[in-house]
């Protein structure tokens, strides 16, 4: 019987910064069914270099490696990297919330992001635009916790992530 | 200024095209790319040849690339000529068949401004190609067309797009040789020694093995259908080749069970059913090929060998896997199972082949013809005879198919001795494949005996390359199994929807024989079982092309059948067989 419990997988990818090499990778994902949890891109290299894609996605082991197969093998892919499976690895967002209101509700927020390390962006007398850097379940919880303080918007990076110790991709 | 720099895009593109070996364009112009067509108007060295329709021109090529192991090669105007080529680039995708399309596209400066046959190109093409370019900078123009040739060839084949904007060809261009290496392109040839070890650990103590082959092995040349053949003879094996596979081991060979799959034999399904130890060899564990998943040759350590890493683990969990190209497998195999001093269990293998023999028995391909004058004619016997009547003409023979019946039955009844003389559309299954490559086959092979094996709905779906065939003195054997339905969907309909044969009658059929005559070829017709000799004879007499159209039986089914959603052992036999139908389930109702 084929595994079919379902894991998260973190995956970088580094290809060539070439137009339509992004439109490549979404497509592969949508074309063939798979699931893009979060997805972040952009150039680690300057002039005409490389960028670097950072993928978060589910599927049983199989679908995962299908994936890791079907990526590797786009013509502009340098190369693949499973970070979940490769070891230890960090993995950070980063987001900007809008909380809106006045009175309690408000120096609670405030309260609350003072805990979680978030910086006030932006204030108004009835507004704050916090900045949070963190692990995506950080994030989620302090996303959370400020619904019924007057969460008004939410901007998320999706995650960049890094291999721990000496290895690269 | 040095002479290169005077060049113009187009007269790069030529140079570069002639640098990588092409000899041959199938091509259809418009506005886009007619500074490409003067260019190509003032040399010799590429001969052009003119399509009736975009479509035609891709299918073409993939019957020269298939036929010669080369990249087939296309040029197509902006919009509308692109689109229409879309079909064929995802014919060859499938189908691992290495094609260069060349697009003509509206300037630079336009691009994005609906321009006049202005489309998306690179953008509808990306899933429809291995990989595809648009063309913005003259410097990256010679590089691009090295790169696209590297790409289509390599690793597992496949079509590139290279999308040329109309300023981009006019203006001048530096010219540059093609590049060493691929900065990140560079799929693994070599197989790995250790997986090696670890197959023919499996393989050595095989007690039932059987090897699969597929079109991976036509893909790495001929020297891997002989390694593969080598190998086969070698272990005494069986054998059983896919549909894209079929000529890869010689069809004549007592080891050879066949094609398998839905329309494959009774022995070689049952041997997959029934095996130990599997070895796949350039085959991709396709739905028609393995039936229901869960149910696929449930006993077998299974190792598969593919140049494509994605087609490992996709459909089927394997045990060994090896990533290389299946001649250097094949020669890795067969070294190292010399090396390897474990005796085979030879008894073992007795038994086995006793039981193949005993499906064998069961004739799973048998049909009954009725030899009395003026009898209906059956698709088979026709095949049969086309067959065998063949094999006494003093030419090489290539055969191409459209989809459909007729092209299992050809599968089934047309045997190959040799890789490469067999091309039909496999995993698209394009209605309308078989004259366009016929077509592109009898370029490459002008002294061979090229015949497109037609259904009557399918060959109606690229008609008009009749046309190319005259203007070019291509003399391609158009044979007609003339059922006068789409067969395949009629049967389909038959046997899953109550006999409602909705839309499937192929009304309204024009008079194949004028049809061919009002297009300059001749015109044959048989419709009695006694006329099927004398109208084959005569094709293989003429020297023109020819259509050729046996009217058939028009109930026929095309058996041994597994239908979508059963198992191997779940195969349902002809009528000449105790009818012992597989239950076809609700699951294997959605299935297509
Ligand atoms: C009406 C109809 C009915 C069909 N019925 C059947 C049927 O009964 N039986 C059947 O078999 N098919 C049937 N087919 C065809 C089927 O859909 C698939 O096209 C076919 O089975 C695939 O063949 P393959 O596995 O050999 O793979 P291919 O499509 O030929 O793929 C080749 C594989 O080899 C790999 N490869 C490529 N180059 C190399 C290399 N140099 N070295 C190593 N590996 C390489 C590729 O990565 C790929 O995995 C039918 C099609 C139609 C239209
Ligand atoms: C372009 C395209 N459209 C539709 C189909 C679906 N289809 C598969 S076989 C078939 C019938 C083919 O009829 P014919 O060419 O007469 O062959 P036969 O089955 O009768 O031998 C159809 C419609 C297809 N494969 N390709
Ligand atoms: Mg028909």
């Amino acid at each position: 019987m084929p595994d079919t419990t379902h894991r998260s997988a973190t995956i970088s990818v580094l290809v060539d910064n070439e137009s339509g090499v992004l439109a490549r990778v979404i497509g592969l994902f949508s074309g063939r069914g798979y699931n893009i949890d979060s997805l972040t891109v952009a150039p680690v290299e300057s002039e005409g270099g490389r960028s670097r894609i950072n993928i978060v996605t589910s599927g049983t082991e199989m679908v995962i490696e299908q994936i890791k197969a079907q990526l590797d093998r786009l013509v502009p892919v340098h190369r693949v990297a499973d970070l979940t499976r490769e070891g230890p690895h960090i993995a950070r967002e980063m987001a900007l919330i809008k909380v809106v209101g006045v009175g309690e509700k408000r120096v609670e927020a405030l309260r609350i992001a003072d805990a979680f390390r978030a910086r006030v962006m932006d204030a108004t007398q009835e507004s704050f635009v916090f900045e949070i850097t963190g692990a995506t379940e950080k994030l989620d919880a302090f996303i959370d916790l400020m619904r019924h303080l007057g969460l008004a918007e939410v901007s998320r990076t999706g995650i960049v992530a890094m291999a721990r110790g000496v290895r690269t991709i | 200024m040095p002479a290169d720099e005077a060049q113009s895009g187009a007269e790069v593109l030529l140079r570069a095209l002639k640098d990588q070996g092409v000899e041959v364009i199938f091509g259809y112009p418009g506005g886009a790319v007619l500074p490409i067509y003067d260019a190509l108007f003032k040399q010799n060295a590429i001969r052009h040849i003119l399509v009736r329709q975009e479509g035609g021109a891709v299918h073409a090529a993939e019957g020269y690339a298939r036929s010669t192991g080369k990249v087939g090669v296309v040029l197509v105007t902006s919009g509308p000529g692109a689109t229409n080529a879309v079909t064929g680039l995802v014919d060859a995708l499938m189908d691992s068949i290495p094609v260069v399309c060349l697009t003509g596209q509206v300037p630079t400066h336009l691009i994005g401004n609906d321009a006049f046959q202005e489309a998306d190109t690179t953008g509808i093409t990306r899933p429809a190609t291995k990989h595809n370019y648009l063309v913005k900078r003259a410097e990256d123009l010679a590089r691009v067309v090295h790169e696209a040739f590297y790409v289509a060839r390599s690793g597992r084949p496949g079509p590139v797009v290279i999308d040329l904007p109309k300023d981009i060809v006019i203006g001048k261009a530096p010219y540059a040789e093609p590049a060493a290496a691929h900065p990140s392109y560079r799929p693994q040839t070599e197989p790995d020694h250790g997986q090696i070890a670890k197959a023919i650990a499996l393989l050595k103590h095989a007690k039932r093995p059987m090897v699969y082959a597929g079109g991976g092995v036509i893909n790495a040349g001929p020297a891997a259908s002989a390694a593969l053949t080598q190998f086969v003879r070698m272990t005494g094996f069986p054998v059983t080749n896919t549909l894209m596979g079929l000529g890869a081991y010689p069809a004549s060979d007592p080891q050879f069970l066949g094609m398998l799959g839905m329309h494959g034999t009774y022995e070689a399904n049952l041997a997959m059913h029934g095996c130990d130890v599997l070895l796949n060899i350039g085959a991709r564990f396709d739905d028609r090929v393995t039936g229901r998943l869960n149910a696929f040759s449930p006993g077998s350590k299974k190792i598969h060998a593919d140049i494509d890493p994605s087609s490992i683990n996709k459909n089927v969990p394997v045990d060994v896997a090896i990533v290389g190209d299946a001649g250097r497998t094949l020669d890795a195999l067969i070294a190292a199972w010399k090396a390897d001093t474990t005796t085979q269990d030879t008894q073992a293998l007795a038994a086995w082949w006793r039981h193949i023999d005993a499906w064998r028995e069961k004739d799973s391909l048998k049909f009954t013809q009725d030899m009395t004058p003026g009898a209906i004619i059956k698709p088979q016997y026709a095949i049969q005879r086309l067959y065998e009547l063949t094999r006494a003409v003093d030419k090489e023979i290539f055969i191409t198919t459209e989809v459909g019946q007729h092209q299992m039955w050809a599968a089934q009844h047309f045997h190959f001795e040799r890789p490469n003389r067999w091309m039909t559309s496999g995993g698209l299954g394009t209605m309308g494949y078989g004259l366009p490559a016929a077509m592109g086959v009898q370029v490459a092979h002008p002294d061979a005996l090229v015949i497109d094996i037609a259904g009557e709905a399918s060959v109606l779906m690229n008609i008009q390359e009749m046309g190319t065939l005259a203007q070019y003195r291509l003399p391609v054997k158009v044979f007609i199994l003339n059922n006068q339905y789409m067969g395949m969907v009629r049967q389909w309909q038959e046997l899953l929807h109550g006999g409602r044969y909705s839309e499937s009658y192929s009304a309204a059929l024009p008079d194949f024989v004028k049809l061919a005559d009002s297009f300059h070829a001749v015109g044959l017709r048989a419709e009695r079982v006694e006329q099927v000799d004398d109208v084959i004879r005569e094709m293989l007499a003429t020297d023109c092309a020819v259509i050729a159209d046996i009217v058939v039986d028009p109930k026929e089914n095309c058996f041994p059948m597994i239908p979508s959603g059963a198992a191997h052992n779940e195969m349902i036999l002809g009528a000449e067989h105790d009818h012992e139908a597989a239950g076809i389930t609700d699951e294997g109702l959605v299935l297509v």
